[in-house]
């Protein structure tokens, strides 16, 4: 389907990430955002409250995160693309209702522009400790998708590709940038309208007497209705069967429970993201995200300048894990390194899937800053010993 | 031939959810009755119901949206007027209603509720007030009146309690009642003109809570509080929201408080982008648009 | 019906009659309707409903005026009015 002209700024642009985030949600067709201040994210929102009464949408500034992270999911039933931006503290505060969009596959963004933590850390200073709170910060068990871009323009093409998957898959995408990318000013050229596809809402073909709401399509994804069309139906943050009631029991739990993960792990395949370089034949292969794979770039140069065979591979969508991609290089090769901003987070979900058949360095950071090519050499030195 | 099937249905049950009865409510709970009162309510507004929605937090009263025939909400503990802001706003030809509790609507979503009144998001909030949290088993909540005893205010509650009145109006509520799980007439009407009325109306039900409240502090079942309501409740229309403070087991004011007109938040949007944008401004008209 | 004076149409006034229906395995013995019924035209009976509760039954099978105030208080929704077609006049 192709996009409402009226959102795309066609054109190139001087932009920081923030404002092209922005940009990308008003590409992809969101009409509705919910915010609350807080840096490094507030761009975002400052942008959106400026250009959505141009195109035909509404922002408002809520009270707290809280309420940010659930007026989104109720535009989204009420049938608009809806997101919500934040950065850690705020992050937390929004773990409800990542839990509540997940268990209602209600389709939103969350962006986070990650900073340093715990607590109010770095206010203005980047990290990417966030990770494993956007993959199981919710209480309970549910599964969802994350991207994390690492300029500018990946801030505009991959928040159409997070409403797409969102839409696509019924689930809240986290879009995980960090204060570097959402503070760089970089170009950043905004196609025609005509060249952006975006996915449109499922919306069912049944008859209000013959839909469940909460009935998968063989995907396991089950087709939504709109608010006040007709279809009188319920909707419960309780487990609930296809009806959409509360059923309290172990046989409804593990039913819906299993759909909800298995809906993003049997689809993993089409939701993956990743680029690689030189892993064929490599030794050492790096695997980073965000703004940590633009310093990777220059320690691998670095490494392959003193003749080391190394690979990189870059996580665009962090979660789901590409873990059969991960388990195929393993077969392959002697180690991975993994920068991050963390004292180690996304690299525990790569020795998993490595499962001892190669070495695993870690090169951590605990973030204020990026880290320095060297720390990251010095790692990939390291493994090819 | 069978006789059962000969009956007429019980006239609500249109609008009901009767797979799902009998509901969770205890002997005596007056919740039933305020859903009651609601969905005659819904029968007088000239409103397509199709377009009704209603939301609710969580507890007994959070339970409301399940039994229902509408579309319904049943969202997180104090969220339900946040998200009924999302609904509204992506819909606005939506007719939104929260209907949950004193719990849930003015402690850990008094926030919420103080704000959208603030800034007059067009929705209703039909407000249960059981004078504790009942779906925990009766722990002391910001509308329990002072002295009475919860099972976290063993030796009686300490703390100055909210007047929902009071709050809705400092706020910038449009439309203020309050009336008792008894007062049945009037509590429909008051619902009926809470729902016709543009703007954030606020209706307070006070309700008897036989299992938790009534039986720990003594006061019979939820029949013998229905006749203390019936005996000690003071109809005041237009009374100063500043004296309707509930003392344990006091006569207490009940009627309708507040009307008064101020623009709702799309209307001050509309306005306002017009104002500053002229001709640039796309007025917004909610996800139909989009369609 | 206690009036504090005769009203002037009174020749005119018809007193409305209703039939009870009560769906009695849906009530929970609250005893709303037979408290608040103004013409006390219900009694919470012996017999036990399938939850073991004691729903009402109709005493005074002529003295429902079709008010409906059973139906509107009843937080079950078990019990509810239908209109009977004759009609007495105040008089009589």
């Amino acid at each position: 389907m192709k996009v409402d002209p009226k959102g795309v700024l066609t054109g190139s642009y001087f932009l920081d990430g923030d404002h092209a985030c922005c940009e990308g949600a008003l590409a992809a067709g969101c009409r509705f955002a919910a915010g609350y201040p807080i840096t490094p994210s507030t761009e975002v929102v400052e942008r959106f409250a400026e250009r959505i009464p141009l195109v035909g949408g509404i922002f408002i500034q809520m009270e707290d995160e809280l309420a940010s992270s659930i007026a989104i999911l109720g535009a989204s039933w009420a049938g608009l693309k809806s997101m919500t931006v934040t950065s850690g503290p705020g992050f937390s505060l929004m773990m409800e209702h990542i839990g509540l969009g997940a268990m209602l596959e209600t389709p939103c963004v969350f962006v986070n522009v990650q900073r340093g933590g715990p607590s109010t850390g770095l206010p203005t200073l980047p990290g990417q400790a966030d990770m494993m709170q956007a993959r199981w910060g919710s209480h309970g068990d549910y599964e969802l998708i994350s991207l994390c871009p690492n300029s500018p323009q990946e801030c505009f093409d991959f928040m159409i590709d997070a409403f797409n998957l969102s839409e696509r898959y019924r689930v809240p995408v986290m879009f995980m940038m960090d204060e570097c990318v959402g503070h760089m000013t970089e170009k950043v050229v905004i196609p025609p309208a005509d060249q952006i596809e975006v996915v449109p809402r499922r919306y069912t073909t049944l008859p209000p007497e013959e839909y469940l709401p909460f009935k998968p399509d063989p995907d396991l994804v089950p087709p939504m209705v709109k608010v006040g069309d007709g279809y009188r139906f319920h909707v419960t943050g309780l487990t609930h069967d296809e009806r959409g009631y509360p059923v309290m029991s172990a046989e409804c739990q593990e039913t819906l429970v299993h759909r909800l993960i298995d809906k993003i792990r049997r689809n993993a395949r089409d939701i993956w993201i990743y680029e690689e370089d030189q892993v064929d034949g490599a030794e050492v292969v790096v695997i980073s995200y965000g703004i940590t794979h633009r310093v990777a770039l220059r320690a691998v140069q670095m490494a392959r300048e003193k003749g080391l065979k190394v690979g990189m591979m870059r996580l665009i969508v962090v979660w789901p894990f590409p873990e059969e991609r991960i388990r195929q290089l393993a077969d392959k090769v002697k180690a991975f390194v993994m920068p991050e901003m963390n004292y180690g987070q996304v690299v525990l979900e790569l020795e998993r899937c490595v499962a001892g058949k190669a070495k695993v360095l870690l090169a951590p950071h605990g973030g204020g800053t990026v880290h320095k090519p060297e720390q990251i050499y010095e790692r990939i030195m390291e493994a090819a010993k | 031939m069978n006789k059962e099937r000969l009956k007429p249905e019980h006239p609500m049950e249109a609008l009901l959810r009767m797979d799902r009865m009998p509901h969770i409510w205890c002997p005596t709970c007056g919740i039933g009755t305020a859903v009651s009162c609601f969905i005659t309510a819904l029968e007088k507004i000239d409103y397509p119901l199709d377009k009704v929605v209603v939301v609710s937090g969580i507890g007994c009263t959070g339970r409301v949206a399940g039994y229902v025939k509408l579309d319904s909400f049943h969202t997180t503990h104090g969220r339900p007027i946040p998200f009924a802001t999302g609904l509204k706003l992506g819909n606005p030809e939506l007719k939104v209603v929260v209907f949950s509790g004193d719990g849930d609507i003015v402690a850990i979503g008094g926030n919420h509720f103080i704000h959208a009144a603030r800034r007059n998001i067009d929705i209703t909030v039909i407000c249960v007030n059981n004078f504790n949290y009942a779906m925990t088993g009766g722990q002391v909540a910001p509308t329990t009146p002072l002295t009475a005893l919860a099972t976290t205010s063993p030796y009686g509650c300490f703390e100055t309690p909210f007047s929902i009145p009071y709050l809705a109006d400092s706020c910038g509520a449009v439309y203020v009642a309050r009336w008792t799980a008894l007062h049945i007439r009037r509590l429909t009407k008051s619902m009926v003109e809470a729902l016709n009325k543009p703007g954030f109306s606020v209706v307070e039900v006070i309700c008897p809570c036989s299992t938790l409240y009534a039986r720990r502090n003594k006061l019979g079942t939820g029949l013998d509080l229905m006749k203390f309501y019936h005996e000690s409740s003071v109809i005041k229309h237009g009374a100063d929201t500043r004296e309707l403070d509930i003392e344990f087991q006091k006569p207490m004011v009940v009627g309708k408080f507040v009307d008064r007109e101020r623009p709702t938040f799309l209307e001050s949007w509309n306005a306002q982008m017009k104002k500053a944008l002229g001709e640039k401004f796309q007025p917004y008209g909610g996800s139909n648009e989009h369609d | 019906m206690k009036l504090w004076r005769t009203p002037l149409d009174i020749d005119r006034l018809k007193i409305p009659h209703g039939e009870l229906h009560i769906i009695k395995d849906r009530c929970k013995g609250c005893g709303f309707c037979v408290e608040y019924c103004p013409r006390e035209v219900l009694e919470l009976s012996d017999e036990f409903n399938i939850k073991g509760y004691h729903p009402p039954y109709v005493k005074d099978e002529e003295g429902c005026a079709d008010c409906r105030l059973c139906e509107a208080i009843c937080p079950e929704f078990a019990i509810f009015v239908t209109t009977k077609e004759e009609v007495e006049s105040v008089e009589s």
